[in-house]
Formats: C-alpha cells, structure tokens, sequence
C-alpha cells in the first residue's frame, strides 16, 4: 500500500516569541522490509536560520531547526510518499513466559533496538502499581509474550474510553488510567507501563494512521491527527511486534511509523523551549490519502 | 532559580560508619629529642617539658583495636611521618593551639568560605567545617596511591568510552545492560558522540579509606562534575595560617603545580587564543558554589550560567555586554542532566538550549563529556575488578570496596546469606558507602532497626546494590579538651589530565567523623575537614600559580562580560545607592523625631509620607522595605562572586548582620538616628571597597552607571518633593541632608538657604558630586568606557541611552536654577527615570 501523507503544524503567538530552538521529529523513517520512505519532505515557514538533519539515537529521522528573531507564527509541513509492505503475521513463535526471562538475558546489549533499552522506566513511563496489578490479572491466562501482549492491548481498548478533551499531552498515565479515558498517548504509556510490569520490553511508536478506511471498514480512531500506539519485544524470534490498543489491532498496513522510542519523550514531534509573554495557539492537520 | 529540584545535593559528603568502640591500653613511644633546643632553658628540661606536653596531647588517644590508626602503628608507635609535626605539635601550649585554631577558622570567615546547607531551612551557608589538624602522608605512599588511582581513572576513561561507543562491556557479559538502560545518567543522546579533545574525562575524584589490613580501598568514583579542588586550596591556606611555623619547615608539597598544569592543559583545548575557558555553574542556590567562583577567580576563568550561553550554528557562545563571544572549553559544574532543556531534562532552566548539538558538531570540549555520571553508580563498582582483569589482565592496584550487584541471581543469594556485614541500598546511586539512602539496610536491619525482609531483596533485585561494611581507619583530630583524639577518616583526591595523562594533587582533603565513632561523619551532617599534607623527605620546590613558559594566557578580556553579571552589578550599584539614600532620610526623620518629640508636625508628615511613597513605613522601627532593598542588594551580589573582592562581599554581609540584629530593636528617635549613622558608614565601606579597589572594566562600567542612574533619580525626585513651593517649613534642610550636601551647602551658601540654592548645588553643580548633573557627567564617562570595549560598529555611539543622558546633560548644564519650576522639575524626573530601562536596552539583552 502506497499513501501520500500531508502533516501541517502551526504556531500561532499572541505576543511575538524567541522561538529558539526545535527539533522535529515528523518524517516517517525508512524501515528495512515494512516501510518504505518514496519522497519526503518538509517545509518550514518562516524559513528558520538554522536546519540540521540528522538521526537520533533511536534511528530516528530528525530536523533541528533555530530561529534568530522573535515570531509571531511558524508553520512546519511535511509531505511524503510511503509504501508499507504487507507482512505475514505468522505463527506465534514468542516464547512462554516462563522461559522469556532467560532468552532476553541471553542477548545482552545497549543498542537502539535491543530490548532491555526498553525494559526499565524511562522519563515518562515509571512503575506503578495499579497499572502492575491490571496487568498481572489480564495477563493470567496468557501463555507466550505475544498472547501476553495482544491480551494487554485487548484488555486496554475494553477499558478505555477515547475522548480528546479528558487529558492534556503531559497527563499522568495513573491519571488517565484511573479515569479510563484518553487518547492514543494515553492508550500507548499505559500498554507500555503494563507490558514492562509482566517484564515485556516495550516501547512507543509515533506515527499515521490512513484518513478514510478501506471500503466496508469504520474508520480508525485517531485518523485525523498524528496516531502512537506501541510496541512489544516477543522473543528473538519474533522481535518486536507493534500494537495498537486505540484500535484493538496489529499495527499493519494502515499504520505509517515516524518514529520509535522508550515512550513520548524520546519522540515528541515538536520538542523545544518556547519564551513568549503572551499565549499561543496550535493547530495541526494530516492527510494520509492511499494511492490504491 | 526555578528547577525541579537543586540539581546536586552536596557530592562534598561523606558518610556515617560502623565501628566498634573498644579501647585498649595505648603505648606511646617516647620521643628521643631531635628538634631545635629552645635558648632559654636547659636542654634537658626543655625536652622533659615537651615529652610531658606530648604525653598529656595524646592521653586520650585509644585508636580502636581492629581498626588502622594513621597517627600510631598497632604497637601504639607513633609513625615515623608524624613525629616531627608532633614535636612541633607540643611546643605549643593549650592556649596557643587554641589561638592557632582560631586563626585557621578566622581565615576562612574572613575570606567567605561557604558551603550551602540542605536542611529544613533551605539555602542556608555554613562556615567550611574546619578540622584544623592536618592528615599527614609521607609522599612514598602518597605516590602508589597515586599510581593506583591513575590506573583506575585510565579504566573508567576506557569504561566511558566503551558505553557512549561500542558497548561490548554489555554485549561481552561484562557490564549488565541494566546498570546503563535504567540509569538516567547514561544519556542516549551522547551516544556516538566522539569527544573533541580525545578525552571523555578530564577531572575525576576518589573518595578512598584505609580498611584494618592497611591498604587503602576505593569506596566512591567521581566522574560527574566533581567538587573539593577549590575546598582543598582553600584548606591548605587556613591550616597554614593555623600551623604557619609547622607547615613552612614540614616539607609538604605544594598544590599549585596541580592547579597551573590544569589551568594551561585547558586552555591548551581551546580553539585559538581569544576565547576563554569558561565555567558553567547551576549559580548561587548550589551548594558548592563558592568552589565555582573561587575556582573562576583563581584560575582567571569566566564563570557563567546556563542563561549566558546560546548555540549558534553549531557553536557555543557567551553572550556579553560586547556581543556573542565563542566558547570552545566548558568546565560544567551542572550535573549532565541539567545541560540541555532541548534533548536532556526538559524542564531545566540551568541548561543551554542546542548544547548537546555544539558537542556532536565537534566545536567544544566539555569537562567532563556529558554522560559521565554513569560511571558514579555504586553497582558499577561490583564490575571494576572484572574489567579490569578482562581489559588489563590484572587486578587494580587500589581495590574498591566489595560490591555485589542485586540483579545478578547468585549475587542476591549471597546477599541475603551474609547481610549481616553489608550494607544494602540504591544500585544506581552514586552516594559513597557509607552515605546511606532514606531505605538503607545496615548489617541486616533497616534504619529504624527492624530486621531486613530478604523477599525485599528478590523483589527489588537491580534496584539493589550491597557493599562490605569496613572500618576506617582513624587519624588524630582536636578534641573539645584540646587533645587528640581519634576519629575515622576519608581521604578525597583529585585527578585531573594533563597533556602527558593524569595529575595527581599533591594533598586535597580528608574527612574527619565526629567524635562520636559510630555517628554520620558527612559534612553536610557534621563531619568536619582536613589539610592533607604529603610529607616529602626533602623540602619541594616552591611552587606558583604562574605558568613556567611566556606568560601568554594571563591577559584578561574586559569585553567579556556576560550580560547577565553585567545586570546583576548594575542591580547591585541601584541598591546599595538606594539602601544609602533611604538610610539618610531615615536618619533625618528620626533626628527631627528626637528633636521635636512629636510626628504630627506638617514637616514630619511630608517626610513620612514621602518614606511612604519609597516604600518605607514609618510605624515600624526598621522597615520592612528597607530590609527586602538591602536583600535584593545582597542577591545581586551573590550572582556575581567571582567578581569582587571578598572584602566588599564581607562588607555587606556586615551591614546585613547589623541590621538584623539591631533593627528590631530600635527606639525612633535619636537611638534610631545613630544606628542609621551607623549602617551608613556601613554602606560606604561597602561602595568605598567596591569602587576604589574594583579594576576599571566592563563590570566596574555597569556597577558605576547603577549608582549613578539610581542617585540621578533618587535625588531629582527629592529635590521635586521638597523643594515645592509652599512646603511645609524645614523642607529645604531635608533635601540638603538627603543629598548629603550640608557642608557643602553651608561652604557655598553661608548666609542663606532657598530653592535656588538648593537646586543649584543639588541638581546643576557638576563640581558636586552628588548632583543629578555629575551623575549625567559619570555616565557619560562610563558610556564612553563602554563603546570603547564593544566590538566595532555593534554599539553605533548614539545609543538611545546615551541619546537620554545627553539630553539631559545639556539641559542641566545649560538651565539657571530660578528657571527650574516645578514643571521642569517633573520633567527632569521623569528622564532620569528612563534611563534605567534605555541601558538595559543597549547593553543588557
């Protein structure tokens, strides 16, 4: 599946701001066998007077951008063309629970992707335990790390209400657990919190859903903004398997990926200290059309 | 400040410890005389008098059974290393060991050594906990403990390099991943970032202790930012000042060196000549910020804060009063997290936006590389001796202290079956052994003596991290009784890398537990602090701070001046100017009080409302707005230590330590009249030390305008009040006392006394200092000093400050006093109210 996808983020001051400095993180990155980046590009407005592009340590694609004077709005575009390539979901080969312990000791290692980056609480998924305890009882009669993984995600999506207005981008995820409501964000810390309670590396991915669905399918939740959902290590077989609990779904060829961290902090889309006196508003739009 | 939370809680601490408390009978080896006869008396008896002396020094002097002593050998002999000083030690009698004592203490009052205390009243200083018997080494020993620390300091650069690189210590099994995926000082962002200078450490610290067997141990690493290099110097000069006869003839070697090789081997890693090392410090609130602007002043390096940095393509600059300056060595004393709101802690106000990106486009060398906390962790230490063995195919030199790692499935069973000897806490934390945490287990029971949960320990297995429990061994301090006495001890030491590798400081601090063995000896808790003197068998060379080859680096740069000291001695000019003014219109209503007796008179009612409209409210003996004025006062100058004299700062302190004590005691009336005579004499040592002893620079620029923009409107607005027209009778008098122009005034104008008297010598006499039209004349000046520094064409000279003085000036100089109506005089006001707001704009954003 081919999509063009459109993403248009706007900054609008009351009072002209020292922007500073940003970093962007909106492209979607080039994933060897699942994803593939045909063209992308970004636009930045006013045209910042400094760009570096660079990947962060997740191998994430990322844009640093700074600005000299002070601005009243700054609008950043991406467009791209994306072909994500049907994968087989195959037999559940992940290994039993009892057994993952020993089988994720044997790969000892701190790079990008190996798991026990991905293990231990990052800036903003610690431990708690309500969200421990949920997990443990979901995760009962799961046998195998991916039947564990689908069952929290499941489970998630039971309990949850989406609803845009119940929570803020730095919300709590105990908060939002407690009050059974939120948006993807929510969805995704509280997987990830779960799954590393039952001792599941698990880890967060930003990225597109497709606007309109596939003929004869509802249309996703969290299509008319950028969506998160999260991912799971299943064994070295296996390796990582993603999830969208918003959805009750594998992630798969109506999810895009921008970007891959240990949860929100390491991919937040527009990271950056603004000084302004007054308010500010913000906006953002996405388009992700399916070419057939 | 506003941050989450102050970024380092003291790294000066030390530790609590657990010993046993059994004396045993002490032999003292008696001395065979060998030192200089005193003249006046016969050499036997003047032997006899210091063997009785020695005897009754050490008559307290039990070192534990079990434990090493540093004084005596396990035979109660006194080392050889020692009795020299102790025969030194007992021609001193109690009294003059006290007196000697008390100098030391002295020493570092009056040159305001401080460290800021984190208790329950928070930012509290306190006096540098001087224990004044130095800990002495005889530099053969001081040479492998030397030799085994660079070794260690060798490893940890490797251990560095190898987690911000490959990471084979995790991929291999050396290292468990857990100990750098779960600890937030290793930053994944700094990952494959290759460092500048070739060198991810360039200053690192060993807290070591000396176990019953006599070998010295490691028991913490220090490789974040670490501290004492300053304490140290500042050690060494009160224990001089304590023992200067013993000192001078004992051989100790010089710390100078230490600090000469550091200073060029950083100036060395700049890019070219016309930058400057600079310090970055968290500012005032830090506990250990006196070190920061000591070390910036010793070293003649520029101290700023995070708010003085910005990024500009790629590269890192201090922005001064003189524009954007490059910076390519920053000596962080921030601990790394703090560094950088845009990829480290978001929320951080202490960092530099974009710093992380100058490091990885290859344009500054940081000391130490950002990241290097994760060499701090306790649990780190079980690993060492395993890598070390791996990597260099023997063990270290200088062990650390026995650690076993939770995580690990055979390590907890050991734990749990020998609990009774360790002491179990945080794996990740970087305090020292014996510093425990809030949920500490020592000897298998917790803090509040319950006996230890080992299910605790499967439960929270990598999150723990045991440590052998030793003793350390005891060195002599000054007991209330003015006798030895022994207490446990740790030894600090500083490594920092030269162009030929690691330097080792010749001495550094010791710290010294209370006498109470078995209690907390941190500083920060009561522990107190030591010389240490290496005791060489010849007399060392003298040393300086002075570089051996041309003296190139010395030159400093006055342009250099990071706006945000430049505001901070502009503030600090304003208030003590103001705080001098509000004294002298205190003085004059509390002496018409005295005179009078009474406050309902029409004069006492223009006053008083007067001191109402600044803030002063009369119904309270010493106002409240007076105090917040000297505060803010005080703030400003503690932003900006590096940058005058200690004198000066002393001298405020003084005025704020008088007014707290006196001022809620005042009497109005003549009681009060003299305390305000009092802290006004005060206030002018202050601005006298400040002022004739400050080098003419760029700072010296912006504290001159403060006063002189402050004493421009303060007086403008008193001449406006009482000089109306139809003011209450005595009004006159008033302006001139506030303008403090009563002999001037009666040298000028013997026989008389009128508006236009007044105004003449107030506000238009430019020979009269205290004019508004000298203040006009003095900002020019400074002006001029100022656009003479900038870089060319950056501050075209009609800048619209200087636009507004001038303005003014003419006016001024060109009006007669009978044409200042009170219009014009409004007029005049309100420009000088405008000046402070017109300079900021020029200079100070």
């Amino acid at each position: 599946m081919i999509y063009d996808i459109r993403l248009r983020i706007a900054y609008e001051y009351q009072a002209p701001a020292d922007v500073g400095r940003h970093i962007l993180r909106i492209a979607p990155r080039e994933i060897p066998g699942v994803q593939r980046v045909l063209h992308a590009a970004l636009k930045l407005d006013p045209a910042p007077s400094e760009k570096i592009h660079r990947t962060d340590f997740f191998g994430n694609d990322c844009t640093e951008v700074a600005y000299g004077a002070a601005l009243s709005e700054t609008r950043f575009e991406m467009s791209a063309r994306v072909e994500r390539i049907a994968q087989d979901l195959g037999l559940d080969v992940s290994p039993d629970r009892s057994r993952f312990e020993a089988e994720l000791a044997a790969t000892p290692s701190i790079a990008a992707d190996a798991p026990q980056n991905y293990l231990f609480s990052s800036v903003r998924v610690g431990t708690h335990r309500a969200v421990a305890d949920w997990a443990a009882k979901v995760a009962r009669r799961a046998e195998t790390a991916l039947t564990t993984a689908e069952a929290i995600s499941d489970a998630l999506h039971e309990r949850m209400t989406f609803d845009s207005t119940a929570t803020m981008v730095d919300t709590p995820l105990e908060e939002a657990f407690h009050l059974k409501r939120g948006v993807c964000q929510d969805y995704t810390h509280i997987a990830i919190c779960a799954l590393r309670s039952l001792g599941i590396p698990a880890g967060y991915v930003s990225g597109f859903l497709r606007t309109l669905p596939p003929e004869g399918q509802e249309r996703l939740e969290g299509a008319d903004a950028m969506h998160a959902w999260v991912r799971a290590w299943c064994g070295k077989d296996m390796g990582w398997v993603e999830f969208d609990p918003t959805n009750a779904m594998r992630a798969g060829q109506d999810h895009v990926v921008i970007a891959y961290g240990r949860d929100y902090f390491d991919v937040a889309p527009v990271k950056g200290a603004l000084r302004i006196a007054g308010g500010q508003s913000n906006s953002q739009a996405v388009d992700v059309v399916a070419l057939d | 400040m506003t941050t989450e939370k102050p970024p380092r809680q003291d790294d000066v601490q030390v530790s609590s410890m657990s010993q046993s408390l059994q004396g045993r009978p002490m032999q003292v080896q008696r001395q065979s005389g060998q030192t200089a006869r005193q003249p006046d008396q016969p050499p036997g008896a003047a032997q006899a008098a210091r063997t009785a002396r020695l005897k009754e020094l050490l008559a307290d002097y039990h070192p534990t059974t079990g434990v090493s002593d540093e004084l005596m050998d396990d035979t109660g002999t006194i080392r050889p290393v020692w009795k020299p000083f102790l025969d030194r030690l007992a021609r001193l009698s109690a009294d003059e060991i006290a007196l000697s004592q008390a100098r030391g203490t002295q020493y570092l009052r009056d040159a305001g050594v401080f460290f800021r205390h984190y208790g329950p009243d928070a930012h509290e200083e306190r006096e540098w906990p001087l224990s004044h018997l130095p800990l002495l080494i005889a530099e053969a020993e001081w040479q492998s403990i030397s030799e085994g620390l660079i070794e260690r300091a060798d490893l940890l650069e490797r251990m560095m390099a190898d987690f911000y690189g490959p990471g084979t210590l995790v991929s291999e099994g050396l290292v468990p991943a857990e100990l750098l995926a779960a600890n937030p000082e290793w930053l994944r962002p700094m990952v494959g970032v290759a460092p500048k200078s070739g060198h991810y450490l360039h200053m690192v610290a060993f807290d070591i202790g000396r176990g019953p067997d006599g070998k010295w141990w490691v028991l913490g690493d220090r490789a974040q930012a670490p501290s004492g290099a300053g304490f140290a110097l500042e050690t060494r000069m009160a224990t001089s000042r304590s023992f200067p006869g013993i000192i001078s003839d004992s051989h100790v070697a010089r710390l100078a060196g230490f600090f000469r090789n550091f200073r060029d081997a950083l100036l060395a890693l700049r890019d070219n000549d016309d930058s400057r090392v600079t310090i970055l410090t968290p500012g005032p609130m830090n506990d250990t910020y006196f070190e920061h602007a000591y070390i910036a002043r010793y070293l003649g390096f520029l101290l700023v804060q995070g708010e003085d940095l910005v990024v500009k393509n790629g590269k890192l600059m201090v922005q001064t009063v003189g524009g954007l300056s490059p910076v390519s060595v920053l000596w962080r004393r921030l601990d790394s997290g703090w560094l950088d709101p845009l990829e480290l802690n978001e929320h951080s106000q202490l960092g530099t936006p974009g710093i992380l990106g100058a490091l990885r486009a290859g344009n500054l060398t940081m000391v130490n590389a950002p990241g290097s906390g994760v060499l701090e962790a306790r649990a780190l230490m079980a690993y060492i001796p395993r890598i070390a063995r791996q990597w260099l195919g023997h063990d270290l030199a200088m062990p650390n202290i026995a650690t076993w790692w939770c995580g690990a499935e055979e390590a907890r069973d050991y734990v749990k079956a020998n609990a009774g000897r360790m002491t179990i806490d945080r794996a990740l934390s970087n305090r020292l052994p014996f510093d425990h945490g809030p949920d500490v287990i020592i000897a298998g029971e917790t803090r509040r003596g319950k006996p230890f949960d080992p299910a605790l320990i499967d439960e929270a297995a990598g999150r723990l991290a045991a440590q052998e429990i030793v003793s350390l061994s005891t060195a002599p301090a000054l007991s209330e009784a003015g006798r030895l006495e022994p207490r446990p001890v740790t030894l600090r030491v500083i490594l920092a890398r030269g162009p030929e590798g690691w330097q080792v400081m010749q001495g550094g601090f010791a710290r010294i537990g209370p006498a109470d063995a078995s209690a907390d000896i941190s500083v920060q808790k009561g522990g107190s602090v030591s010389d240490v003197w290496v005791v060489c068998p010849e007399e060392p060379e003298d040393d300086t701070l002075l570089s051996k080859g041309a003296p190139r680096h010395v030159l400093p740069q006055l342009g250099a001046l990071p706006t945000r000291a430049a505001d901070n001695l502009f503030w600090l000019g304003r208030y003590s100017e103001r705080v001098e003014q509000k004294f002298r219109l205190l003085r004059a209503w509390h002496l018409r009080l005295a005179e009078s007796g009474r406050t309902d008179l029409p004069l006492m009612q223009l006053l008083s409302t007067t001191l109402g409209t600044m803030n002063l409210d009369m119904a309270q003996a010493f106002p409240d707005g007076l105090r917040y004025d000297i505060q803010a006062a005080l703030t400003s100058a503690g932003n900006i230590r590096d940058r005058f004299s200690t004198d000066g700062w002393n001298a405020l302190t003084d005025l704020q330590r008088s007014v707290q004590r006196i001022g809620p005691r005042l009497k109005p009336g003549d009681d009060a009249a003299r305390a305000m005579s009092v802290f006004l004499r005060k206030i002018s040592g202050f601005s006298g030390l400040v002022h004739d002893n400050m080098y003419h620079g760029a700072g010296w620029r912006f504290l001159s305008l403060g006063r002189a923009v402050e004493r421009a409107s303060g007086n403008a607005l008193m001449l406006q009040v009482f000089t109306l027209p139809g003011a209450a009778e005595g009004a006159l008098g008033i302006a001139i006392e506030a303008g403090d122009a009563i002999m001037t005034h009666r040298h000028r104008f013997p026989s008389f006394t009128s508006r236009e008297s007044v105004l003449s010598l107030l506000l238009l006499d430019p020979e009269n200092p205290r004019s508004v039209l000298a203040q006009c004349r003095e900002m020019l000046r400074q002006l001029d000093g100022l656009e003479r520094m900038g870089e060319a064409g950056l501050h075209p000279h009609m800048t619209p400050i200087r636009r507004e003085v001038l303005r003014l000036d003419t006016d001024l100089a060109i009006a007669q006093a009978e044409d200042i109506d009170p219009d014009r005089l409004q007029e005049i006001v309100a420009a000088t109210m405008r000046l402070s707001g017109l300079l900021a704009e020029t200079y100070l954003r």
